[in-house]
């Protein structure tokens, strides 16, 4: 039996389904990652778990027991925001040590914890800072570090990196992952960043008007994508003569579908092409490895495999 | 952004001149040594200010003032907080009219409350009584008290309290801890503006004051009406030290343009 | 969970219903009771009040003027004041916070005081308005200020000045100054970008501003009681006299709640315009 359960969960607003009938498990210590575009039904997932928003109907259970039956308060899980929703008027010490204190530990042990969960996400010495005091990657930090550090059975992500920039994004990514690989804590993270979805996660759950178009290991999803929306969602793809083709995919070659170079962009560590075939545009990625490459209004042969 | 040219710093220089001339005029005649208006130039003197001393109407106006509007902006506030948090954070039928109604103080010229309060109040028996100018002077800032706790009820993220809630904080524990400490400045801002509209309000209170409720501005009021001498210059210039010793710090705490425009100013991350 | 925001709201409901909406109810009904020297107020139904404001050229004059007023005040606040607004808001950091609070503050400032300053400013021939007027060579003679109209006027413009400002202030804020460059990027001189981008934008403040100084200028009793002394009567000191000095609160009563239905009509008829010609630039 999975640790975390949704069962047919609903939750409908005035006559529309915003999540209808979703069904998961998630196995103790993964990482799963809700993936959608907006209003896919995600976050409102996300909000059923931590109590937020009722169902409408469906069961979400952890570790067997009926989750809905407890007040929000006490559901023990870790939650951390998209705007991550500091306490502004406490320090970082005191935000972190809030949950703590909730739960009635000592005031000795809550100093220890909090300094091990700071030194663990790396900002042992901020403790006496402010938020409003610190970067949004810092911020972050903190958010994750207050989540953490009740020992959540669940650690819920709402949007974690969209409020950072793309090179600190990309560094947090890798951290959260490490951190998370530390503690061992199951997790689910809700984003629309497919990229992220992809880097974190053990198994990524594509959303798209409340259900699931596909449950899977996102290699999985991404090589073999159940639905023409995953495939499109995952990554850039093509449909020559009704079958998909991911751009990096195909290559040029001597024979195979001929066609004409509409445009060529760089792109640093690839080459980005429009190919004009009989079978109509098709998009051609091909690594930079130093080469001369074909240019704009060239003949081309573009070759896959799988192409009869 | 371009800079204002020579002829725009020339209109701004002569329209400063303008806003504080009437000011700056009450505070210099204040100052005269003569026992008639005038304007001292070259000794000055403070007899006027000693001689409020002496007149305990004035006196006991200002302390009347004072307490009035400490009284009637602190209830003001506490109704406000209530519903400032229901109509930032709700949406329900008739939330738009309720507003609505709790704003139109500021519409329903004070003439017209005056006049209804007298007659209000005559009738219930709290006609002249200092219960009764509590009374009205709640309404009459109530608005502001109200737009300022709006703008910090509205500006409060849901999920900071979320937050709270997740990491186990029961409802109480959310409101004492989380919720008040983060719309106190709203609060005292708010309360700080019902204060001074409350103190300086004199078109609705000149008509339900008697004799022995007046208020500060109704007391200068009726001794303009007699006639005007340096004694109430004098009485006007400790008016305005006053409230521009509370100007500037309300302005260094909060911000002026704030608490006017009524707009909470977003702090970016 | 559904009663949570009525019950929330209910002191404030209750003491709203109890203390503004009775006792307007109240006074409408009082403008319709009858009075006289020697039995004071009757409650009955008669028309009597309304005929005689409505009818009598007494009123009538005292309304126009009442309305003159606050229109020439509105103009010069609208003239003068969004201007300043315009070059407040073009002002370098620490001038604009200081000038701001210089010229917003007076509103907190009892009108009791600005006004008495009007009063002294104005005083008699050897006031310094007609003393700087004529050393400045624009008039030969001093000015009548004191109890005219043109005395409250300047007064009150000066009282309402920084609603204007206000008002003009917040739209400006909501101004992308991006726009104006790009109205200079695409060859437009100072003028025309004042003219064409600014304020065809700051208009809804100004009109905004307009309205709220209107009907605090048509209400305004200080200014007008001080520096219009007891001979030139505009609304609310009229209603003012009939209240504490004649004792006839019937009439005061009609005369008030012909002033609020007024303002009401003028304020609802200025909005639905303000909604209608600029609803694209509030969306």
């Amino acid at each position: 039996m999975p640790f975390l359960e949704l069962e047919k969960l609903t939750k409908s607003f005035g006559g529309h389904n915003a999540v209808d009938g979703l069904t998961l498990g998630v196995e103790k210590g993964e990482f799963v990652a809700l993936l959608g575009p907006s209003g896919c039904g995600k976050t409102t997932t996300l909000q059923m778990i931590a109590g937020f928003v009722e169902p409408t109907s469906g069961a979400i259970r952890l570790g067997g027991k009926d989750l809905l039956a407890m007040k929000p308060a006490k559901r023990g899980l870790g939650i951390v925001f998209q705007s991550y929703a500091l306490f502004p008027h406490m320090t970082v010490a005191e935000n972190v040590g809030f949950g703590l204190e909730m739960q009635g530990v000592t005031a000795a042990e809550r100093r220890t914890r909090v300094a091990e969960t700071l030194e663990l996400v790396g900002l042992g010495t901020f403790a006496s800072r402010f938020p409003r005091q610190m970067s949004g990657g810092q911020q972050q930090r903190v958010a994750l570090a207050r989540a953490l550090v009740i020992r959540p059975q669940v650690l819920l992500l709402d949007e974690p990196l969209s409020n950072l920039d793309a090179k600190l994004r990309e560094g947090m990514q890798i951290e959260l992952r490490q951190i998370q690989r530390t503690v061992g804590t199951t997790t689910i993270l809700v984003t629309h960043d497919q990229a992220e979805a992809m880097a974190l996660s053990d198994r990524i759950v594509v959303m798209n008007q409340g259900k699931a178009e596909q449950i899977g290991p996102p290699h999985e999803a991404y090589e073999r994508p159940a639905t023409a929306f995953v495939a499109n969602f995952l990554g850039k793809t093509n449909l020559v003569d009704g079958a998909s083709v991911r751009p990096e995919r195909i290559s040029f070659a001597a024979a195979g579908l001929a066609g004409t170079v509409r445009t060529r962009i760089f792109q640093g560590n690839h080459w980005l092409y429009q190919v004009d075939t009989a079978s109509g545009l098709v998009t051609v990625i091909r690594q930079n490895t130093g080469e001369a490459m074909p240019g704009e209004g060239d003949a081309v042969h573009l070759l896959w495999e799988g192409r009869a | 952004m371009s800079r204002n040219g020579p002829l725009a710093l020339a209109y701004h220089t002569l329209f400063v001149a303008f806003m504080l001339a009437p000011i700056l005029v009450v505070c210099w005649v204040a100052f005269t040594p003569e026992g008639f208006l005038s304007f001292p130039t070259d000794r000055w003197s403070l007899r006027w200010f000693e001689a409020i001393a002496r007149y305990p109407e004035f006196i006991s106006a200002f302390w009347r003032s004072l307490w009035l509007g400490a009284i009637s902006s602190a209830i003001a506030v506490a109704i406000s907080v209530p519903a400032a948090l229901a109509i930032g954070r709700y949406r329900f039928r008739g939330r738009e009219a309720l507003t609505a109604l709790f704003m139109s103080p500021l519409m329903i010229p004070h003439l017209v409350l005056g006049i209804a309060f007298l007659r209000f109040f005559t009738q219930i028996g709290l006609g002249g009584t200092f219960a009764g100018l509590v009374l009205s002077h709640i309404v009459v800032v109530l608005p502001f008290a109200l737009r300022l706790t709006l703008a910090s009820a509205v500006g409060l993220d849901r999920s900071i309290e979320h937050a709270a809630v997740s990491l186990g904080a029961s409802e109480s524990v959310v409101l004492r801890r989380i919720t008040l400490p983060l719309v106190l400045p709203g609060l005292v801002s708010g309360w700080a503006l019902a204060f001074i509209n409350s103190f300086d309000e004199l078109t609705m209170t000149v008509f339900i004051a008697a004799p022995g409720t007046e208020t500060l501005p109704v007391r200068m009021f009726l001794y303009i009406q007699d006639n005007i001498d340096p004694l109430v210059t004098s009485v006007s210039a400790c008016v305005i030290a006053v409230t521009v010793v509370a100007l500037v710090i309300l302005d260094r705490a909060f911000g002026l343009e704030r608490m006017l425009v009524g707009r909470s100013a977003s702090h970016g991350r | 969970m559904k009663a949570a925001p009525y019950l929330l709201c209910l002191p404030a409901l209750v003491l709203f219903a109890g203390v503004v909406i009775v006792p307007l109810g109240m006074t409408v009904l009082l403008s319709f009771h009858d009075w006289g020297q020697y039995k004071g107020i009757e409650p009955v139904f008669i028309l009597k009040n309304w005929q005689e404001v409505l009818g009598d050229s007494y009123f009538h004059e005292m309304f126009a003027r009442t309305f003159r007023i606050a229109f020439f005040v509105t103009l010069l606040a609208a003239v003068f004041g969004a201007p300043e607004a315009y070059i407040l808001n073009r002002m370098r950091s620490p001038w604009r916070g200081l000038f701001l609070l210089v010229i917003l503050g007076p509103l907190l400032i009892s009108v009791v005081a600005r006004t008495l300053g009007w009063a002294l400013l104005f005083g008699g021939n050897s006031g310094l308005v007609n003393k700087a007027l004529m050393g400045m060579g624009l008039i030969s003679a001093p000015l009548p200020f004191m109890f005219t109209e043109t005395g409250i006027v300047v007064a009150l413009a000066h009282v309402l000045m920084p609603y204007m400002v206000l008002a003009v202030w917040a739209s400006l804020q909501r101004l992308d100054p991006q726009v104006e460059n790009a109205a200079v990027a695409l060859g437009a001189g100072p003028f025309t970008v004042l003219r064409r981008i600014v304020l065809p934008q700051v208009m809804p403040g100004i009109l905004s501003g307009a309205v709220i100084v209107f009907a605090l200028a048509a209400s305004a009793f200080a200014t007008p009681a001080i520096i219009g002394g007891r001979r030139l009567k505009v609304a609310s000191t009229l209603a003012y006299d009939e209240f504490l000095n004649t004792l006839n609160w019937p009439l005061g009563a009609a005369v008030a709640v012909l002033l609020l239905a007024a303002l009401i009509a003028i304020i609802w008829g200025t909005n639905r315009l303000v909604e209608r010609r600029y609803a694209q630039v509030f969306a």
